[in-house]
């Protein structure tokens, strides 16, 4: 190996890993609020590839049935559950947000396609048809059990990726995807080709990392979110509602999801199921961080990237075995570094 | 329901099956054959994720080596699949040992993160691999042959596979009724109470972790053999969270459980299959996944429990006799009174800048009831976990009957002949009174793996029940000894966990705060059985907070304030002392 060919797949690893990053900050801002180790986000990222490739051919994305279908579930749950708690004048407020508002985006997204939108209405569109998605998932399916211990969610939620790619099939067809590159600009750095896009995920990637930062050390909304990834119960004591808290940081995990979906569609071809291999990926580099930390979890996803980009070209075959068995060592690492009082189970 | 019914309902269950293939059509019994080879996989997942808390992603890495071993050695070298069957079990269980020694350590989601890692790694493996037909997978792989009968049609190889499943539950089964077994059980809930007990928690996670495999080994080889093609598919993660899935809808903690949990599973997996099509036309294959995944979501959300133990709970209780008198399990040799037991000298803790425990010396005579005491802060539980061992200290020498126990780890310190009860009671919610006092006689019995299995440990578990029982009636709790522990009160469950550590024969009882929560009467009563104890010659260390509980009963007292030792000496000593009085009082302004 040249030391050009190792810069060229050390670039191309940390464009990958940028986009792992995106998906696994996302996670860990998932585990500290709900304790949901989400791994459906590489769908949503798949999804969102997905739904954009269909603007772009003019036809209206199968996000847009999705998210109808699973307004209309959420919805019926709600009100039943709001019936068998007598909480019938929370009505009006539960209609309006786990039915009118995903009605509202589908439909605004439905006329704004008719008008052939520029690209960039094409990817608010995209973003806005796919976070619904998680939030409604939330409602549906954890919420009945977030008082579970973190196996049962966890069980949970890969029972849930595995309905998310049928949907996937069902709602977007078996054929990969690969959008049109957001820029054709490249430069010559250090005598190494780097295409814009690869700029562009790496800036993307920093960009919302930032954002996010802000969001919690200076909104009382962000902040409400910490404290209840820090204490349930002493957080709903002080007016906080984790359900809500749960929501919004579905929301936001899922823009980071997106974002890294529309990044990555056009560097790879995107399946309906190729979200599992990027939710876990991501997944690796969120542990490596302990789950915990969001810088962690962006550096331990570029980690993963570079790994890859190095392993794939060692053996295209054998990359995932690669990295998947590094994922060992590193739990090995994490586990030890990590202060535990004793976890008990439940019996 | 005596244990003559349920022999009697084994029975006829067995005849059910073996005249099932006369009955039902060719294609139910394959239906039924690959039900018994997923509850061979299901049943190692329930001893492993129910029984002993591990949850396990990666099950099907482990049918898998197995699979591809039998295949590589009978259909691409030609040997005889019993020759597979032998490679396969050796190489899978090499791998799980392999791999539990690696990961076992790790705690909580951790270790099944790991599995899933793992499991994963091996799944992409056999897709990749040159030799094993990448994804185009082995055929022709041949029947297995007993003598020179081969097994070729679905229902001849069908008495072998339940042959194999009602085997392994009958082994199973007198398993979790052993020594190890009762082990494996302890295991949920957390290791402290496990080390406490004198077991080593990641021996009985290791053996609890390669019997599981050794199981998905089995059913790898006869799935091999019956469908006499391999290809990676079948052992993807997908397959492995499927294991998962069969296993928690028939309920986790039990072994028959993965039997029905995989029979319903595939059952509904294939009707599944056969009536999609009718609703949504030319969508089977995909709706099928999701319908699928949807009802498991459904299941885990209103029956966490699984379908087993539901239904379980409206069965009438196994109506189980009193163990007789048996021949007393050996006692070790007891100190003479007054000889020097325990001498902690100058323990020092330290968490980060605080010292929790500070240049702390005391000693413990055989025969005496000790106890340290000290104000909210002062110390006191930090010292208790150095003395057990769940805490190293960080200066200072521990030695107990003379030798230093100062790196001990728990379980070793326990085996030694310290006994201990915890603050919060840790008790086995799920077993009865008898069964966790039977936790206690870990370490003064031997009998290992195939003696549970096999049943050669009658003479033993007969001793070891009549001892829990002894125990039980000494503490006064000899009246229902098959009461579950979590139906007890507070009160009782302390006394309980008592009854536990005298099963052990120990040489010191270390009780962590006693009387904490009882109320008045509570209090009376494990006072009165703390001096019968003592009568009885038994040395106790008592840390407690309760001034007035302490004062009544003990010999000595240390007390401890900010991590030091305040002063020693006999109750009425200490309760004029000035300095305790400050500490606990506040100083007079």
């Amino acid at each position: 190996m040249t030391s050009d060919i190792a810069a060229i797949l050390a670039i191309d690893g940390i464009a990958t890993g940028a986009v792992y990053a995106l998906v696994a900050i996302g996670t860990v801002l998932i585990f500290t609020v709900t304790r949901v180790i989400f791994i459906p986000f590489g769908d949503i990222a798949a999804f969102t590839a997905l739904t954009l490739a269909a603007l772009d051919a003019k036809r209206f994305p199968g996000t847009g049935a999705l998210v109808v279908v699973l307004a209309c579930l959420a919805t019926l749950i709600e009100i039943i559950s709001l019936i068998r708690n007598g909480d019938i004048r929370l009505l009006p407020r539960a209609l309006l947000f786990y039915l009118a508002i995903p009605l509202a985006v589908v439909g605004i997204a439905w006329l704004a396609m008719r008008t052939d939108p520029p690209l960039a209405v094409r990817l608010v569109l995209a973003l806005m048809l796919i976070t619904p998605i998680a939030p409604l998932l939330d409602r549906i399916v954890f919420r009945p059990i977030a008082d579970g211990t973190v196996l049962l969610l966890l069980t949970v939620s890969v029972a849930l990726h595995f309905a998310l790619v049928g949907l996937g099939l069902l709602f977007f067809g078996p054929e990969g995807v690969r959008t049109e590159p957001l820029t054709s600009f490249s430069t010559e750095f250090a005598g190494v080709l780097i295409s814009g896009q690869t700029m562009l995920i790496v800036i993307a990637a920093l960009v919302f990392s930032g954002l996010l930062y802000l969001f919690f050390d200076f909104t009382l909304v962000g902040k409400s979110l910490r404290a209840t990834a820090v204490n349930r119960t002493g957080s709903r004591l002080m007016g906080i509602r984790p359900a809500r808290a749960g929501t919004i940081a579905y929301l936001l995990g899922s823009l980071m999801a997106g974002v890294s979906g529309i990044l990555i569609a056009p560097v790879n071809t995107v399946f309906y199921d190729s979200g599992f291999l990027i939710g876990l990926k991501a997944f690796v580099g969120a542990i490596v961080g302990g789950m915990t930390s969001y810088p962690g979890a962006a550096i331990g996803a570029v980690g993963v990237g570079i790994l890859e980009s190095f392993a794939s070209f060692q053996s295209s075959a054998l990359k995932d075995v690669i990295v998947f068995s590094l994922l060992i060592p590193i739990l090995i690492w994490r586990s030890l570094a990590s202060l535990h009082s004793e976890e008990e189970i439940e019996e | 329901m005596t244990r003559l019914h349920v022999q009697l309902a084994a029975i006829a269950a067995l005849a059910c099956l073996a005249l099932a293939p006369v009955v039902l059509s060719p294609f139910s019994i394959t239906l039924m054959n690959y039900i018994g080879i997923y509850s061979l996989v299901a049943i190692g997942l329930a001893l492993l994720t129910g029984v002993g808390g591990i949850v396990s992603f990666g099950q099907a890495a482990f049918v898998g080596i197995a699979a591809y071993a039998t295949a590589w050695v009978s259909a691409l070298n030609g040997q005889s699949p019993w020759l597979g069957l032998l490679f396969g079990v050796v190489l899978t269980c090499g791998v799980a040992a392999v791999l539990g020694v690696v990961t076992l350590r790790l705690q909580g989601h951790f270790l099944s993160l790991s599995t899933v890692a793992w499991g994963l790694a091996i799944g992409f493996l056999f897709g990749n691999v040159d030799g094993l037909g990448r994804f185009n997978g082995i055929s022709s792989i041949p029947p297995i042959s007993l003598g020179s009968f081969a097994l070729v049609s679905s229902a001849q190889i069908y008495y072998l596979i339940w042959g194999i499943v009602a085997l392994v539950l009958l082994l199973g089964y007198n398993l979790l009724d052993s020594r190890l077994g009762r082990a494996m059980r302890a295991l949920r809930g957390g290791n402290t109470l496990v080390e406490s007990l004198g077991i080593n928690a990641f021996r009985i996670k290791l053996v609890t972790f390669v019997i599981a495999a050794f199981l998905a080994s089995l059913s790898g080889w006869l799935y091999a053999h019956m469908s006499r093609f391999i290809s990676p598919g079948p052992f993807d993660a997908s397959m492995g969270i499927e294991y998962l899935m069969m296993t928690m809808v028939g309920g986790a903690g039990s072994l028959l459980g993965g039997v029905v949990g995989a029979a319903i599973v595939t059952l509904l997996k294939n009707s599944v299959q056969d009536y999609l099509p009718l609703i949504a036309k030319g969508a089977s294959g995909q709706l099928e996944i999701v319908a699928f995944s949807a009802l498991f979501i459904l299941f885990l959300q209103w029956a966490r429990q699984g379908i087993v133990p539901s239904i379980a709970r409206y069965l009438p209780k196994i109506r189980r006799e009193r163990p007789q008198p048996a021949p007393p399990l050996p006692r070790r040799p007891q100190p003479t009174p007054g000889e020097l037991l325990l001498k902690v000298d100058g323990a020092e803790r330290r968490f980060g800048g605080l010292i929790a425990v500070n240049n702390v010396s005391f000693e413990v005579r055989s025969g005496e009831i000790l106890a340290v005491i000290g104000p909210n802060g002062a110390g006191k539980s930090t010292m208790f976990n150095c003395l057990t061992g769940a805490l190293r200290v960080s200066k200072g020498e521990i030695a107990f009957a003379g030798r230093s126990i100062t790196r001990d780890p728990q379980s070793r310190i326990a085996k030694a002949g310290v006994a201990r009860t915890f603050q919060h009671v840790k008790l086995r919610p799920r077993m009865s009174l008898l069964e966790n006092v039977m936790l206690g006689t870990y370490s003064r019995t031997s009998s290992g793996l195939l003696a549970g299995a096999f049943r050669l440990n009658q003479r033993e578990e007969a001793s070891a029940r009549h001892e829990a029982l002894m125990q039980l009636e000494r503490v006064g709790l000899g009246d229902k000894p098959f009461e579950l522990a979590g139906n007890l009160p507070l009160g009782n469950q302390r006394i309980l966990e008592i009854a536990r550590a005298l099963a052990a024969d120990p040489a010191l009882l270390v009780l962590d705060e006693p009387a904490a929560g009882l109320r008045r009467q509570e209090k009376v009563r494990l006072a009165e059985l703390l001096r019968s104890l003592r009568a009885d010659h038994l040395t106790i260390l008592i840390v407690e907070h309760d001034m007035e509980f302490v004062m009544s009963l003990v010999d000595r007292i240390v007390v401890l304030d900010f991590g030091s030792k305040l002063c020693e000496g006999i109750p009425s000593a200490i309760r004029s002392d000035e300095r305790v009085q400050e500490a606990y009082l506040g100083g007079v302004a």
